[in-house]
């Protein structure tokens, strides 16, 4: 299944309607992220301190979506939040998914012991459901974004391993693989020369659905206190901190509740898509 | 020795070689870290004395793997240390707290099912139609679906009491199971039963909600599978009506994958049970877990991730047996062999 340069499976992405909305939505978020300083309103309202006339005031022409507590525009806030929710994202899947997929090929490829040693270890860190143990970690260092990011990378890598120690075992039967072993091909580049680039439409596509699942924990771990601190926007404790003033001041829940299904969304869509193209194809 | 028999004894060991090492991992996380836990749990203003005192009593001052030794000949004895928090053993506060937190992901499980199979077997039917789109209420978490269902069905219809299990002027019936519903039903008290199903109706619909949209695109991606294979080409070709083929010929062979995501589905339930224990003021396991985890109180973080580890490797072999028990080909896959 593989996407890159092959015409069919492109064609097939761009008649799928469903798939052309998550790239859609995919784009406006990332170039809001990018340029939050250009596009947000009022770029200052990130920090501690808004207008102070302007209070828990709803949607209005001034402030499109209205104001939190201290007169700080929501809007400007979700552009900013979601700048943190990407870095965040994209910092837990660079690291994640070397490691996870490292060991996957190690564990596909190598002998019985070693095979066996290391799934046992991804084994112990999925038998923990990744939001306790991504809490748990958090707890036991300081509620903070770095530290939510680092707990997030710790219980995703193991999905990567899973992934890519089941393309290992399908991929070791192949001839090419048998090829490169009978020239004496090292171990390293078998592993990676050989089998990794026949397994990365499958790990990419993963990676552009994980965008907006990562989002999702790490939103769910600030709702509980256990991510950014404030006054950094953050969707989830956007949302924490909203639910205190319904249902009379129901934009501060209703927009991050709204942000946080857009991106999700639309990373699942447009992974989705990727998918069903490279399906398409074969 | 029967084939089930055996599975079952393997699969156990095997989940006890990997919470052997959940316990390693919980406990290297939470020694490893910076900061001293005896000065975290004394506070700033112990004197130096005081918090090498604790040291000593807790065995801080030995190396790492005698400190997990004594903890796991702690574990063994049933013994979990003690919660800084609540200033109780930790294996009090999960006992008091764990059945609430069972009863709820038990209730959202079932809502989940009865919910997501149909609508999964209605979509693999009809192809494209609403109910693919359904599948995507997976993109919403836990603690949005809370906080919304709260606030339509608690604050503005008031359908359904805001939070808690029970109201506070009911007297809670004699704890047997810890389960309010038994409870209440073995107490012969009508009126708590419903009250506590009350209470945990908007709850239990919330924590479904986030994992009703994967079941069910799952049972669809299932069934779609299933309608393939030459079985079902050949019901057709005998006449068999279309709801007979569903009932009879598609849906149990569809079952076999879905089963097992559900196992897979019970750890985001344990997770999201964490949210949604916190809007709805829920006193349950997870409730507790956010508390101690704001409050760095490791024993009990160790304790309860332990707890809820095990609660997991228990429903994923529970899913496995319901597997093994819908697919014959598993089920006597023993004999054969």
């Amino acid at each position: 299944m593989r996407l890159a340069g092959d015409s069919a499976a492109w064609r097939a992405f761009w008649r799928n309607p469903s798939a052309l909305v998550g790239l859609t939505l995919v784009a406006l978020v990332v170039l809001a992220a990018l340029f939050a300083n250009v596009i947000a309103p009022y770029p200052s309202h990130a920090g501690p301190v808004g207008d102070f006339a302007a209070m828990s005031a709803g949607p209005s022409a001034q402030y499109l979506l209205g104001t939190d507590t201290i007169g700080r525009d929501l809007l400007s806030r979700l552009i900013f939040a979601y700048r943190l929710s990407l870095e965040m994202a994209i910092v837990v899947l660079a690291i994640a998914t070397p490691i996870g997929v490292t060991v996957g090929l190690l564990g596909g490829y190598l002998g019985p012991v070693s095979s066996y040693a290391l799934m046992r270890l991804t084994d112990v860190f999925l038998a923990i459901p990744p939001l306790v143990l991504a809490m748990s970690i958090t707890g036991f260092l300081a509620p903070s974004a770095i530290h939510g990011m680092m707990a997030i990378t710790a219980m995703w890598w193991p999905w990567y391993a899973r992934l890519a120690y089941n393309l290992t075992r399908a991929e070791k039967q192949e001839g090419y693989v048998l090829a490169a072993e009978t020239v004496g091909a090292s171990t390293p580049h078998i592993l990676f020369r050989e089998i990794l680039p026949n397994c990365m439409p499958a790990i990419l596509t993963k990676m552009t659905i994980d965008v907006g699942f990562v989002i999702l924990i790490a939103s769910s771990m600030s709702f509980l206190g256990l991510g950014a601190q404030a006054p950094t926007p953050d969707l989830g404790s956007m949302v924490a901190d909203g639910a205190r003033y319904m249902p009379d001041a129901w934009w501060l829940t209703a927009f991050p509740a709204l942000a946080i299904l857009i991106v999700v969304m639309g990373f699942n869509l447009l992974g989705d898509g990727l998918r069903e193209a490279a399906d398409a194809r074969d | 020795m029967p084939p089930l028999l055996r599975a079952l004894i393997h699969r156990l060991v095997a989940s006890l070689v990997v919470l052997v090492g959940v316990s390693m991992l919980m406990f290297a996380i939470a020694r490893v870290i910076p900061g001293d836990p005896a000065r975290i749990a004394l506070g700033p203003n112990a004197t130096e004395a005081q918090v090498q005192a604790l040291r000593h009593e807790r065995r801080l001052d030995q190396p790492i793997p005698i400190q997990y030794w004594e903890y796991m000949r702690e574990l063994v004895r049933g013994n979990l240390g003690n919660s800084l928090y609540s200033n109780r053993p930790v294996r009090v506060d999960i006992a008091q707290y764990l059945p609430a937190t069972l009863e709820l992901i038990f209730a959202a499980g079932v809502l989940m099912t009865l919910i997501g199979l149909p609508v999964g077997v209605l979509s693999a039917r009809y192809r494209g139609g609403w109910g693919d789109h359904l599948g995507r209420t997976g993109s919403i978490p836990a603690f949005v679906w809370a906080v919304i269902l709260q606030l339509m069905f608690a604050y503005l219809w008031r359908l359904f009491p805001i939070e808690g299990r029970l109201t506070a002027a009911l007297a809670p019936p004699p704890t047997v199971t810890g389960f309010l519903l038994v409870d209440s039903v073995l107490a012969g008290d009508g009126r708590v039963f419903f009250d506590a199903l009350h209470h945990l109706a908007l709850p239990a619909l919330a924590l479904a909600m986030a994992g009703i949209g994967q079941t069910s695109r799952l049972t669809r991606a299932s069934m779609v599978e299933t309608y393939r294979k030459p079985f079902i080409e050949m019901a057709h070709a005998y006449g068999f009506s279309e709801s007979k083929i569903a009932r009879r010929y598609a849906f149990r062979p569809a079952l076999t994958p879905v089963l097992t995501i559900l196992g897979l589905d019970i750890a985001a339930l344990l997770g999201n049970a964490f949210l949604v224990e916190s809007v709805f003021g829920w006193p349950g396991l997870s409730h507790y877990g956010v508390e101690v985890i704001l409050h760095k109180d490791l024993d009990a973080i160790v304790g309860t991730v332990l707890i809820i580890a095990t609660a997991f490797l228990i429903a994923n072999i529970v899913v496995d047996l319901l597997v093994a028990l819908v697919n014959p080909r598993i089920r006597f896959a023993g004999d054969r062999s």
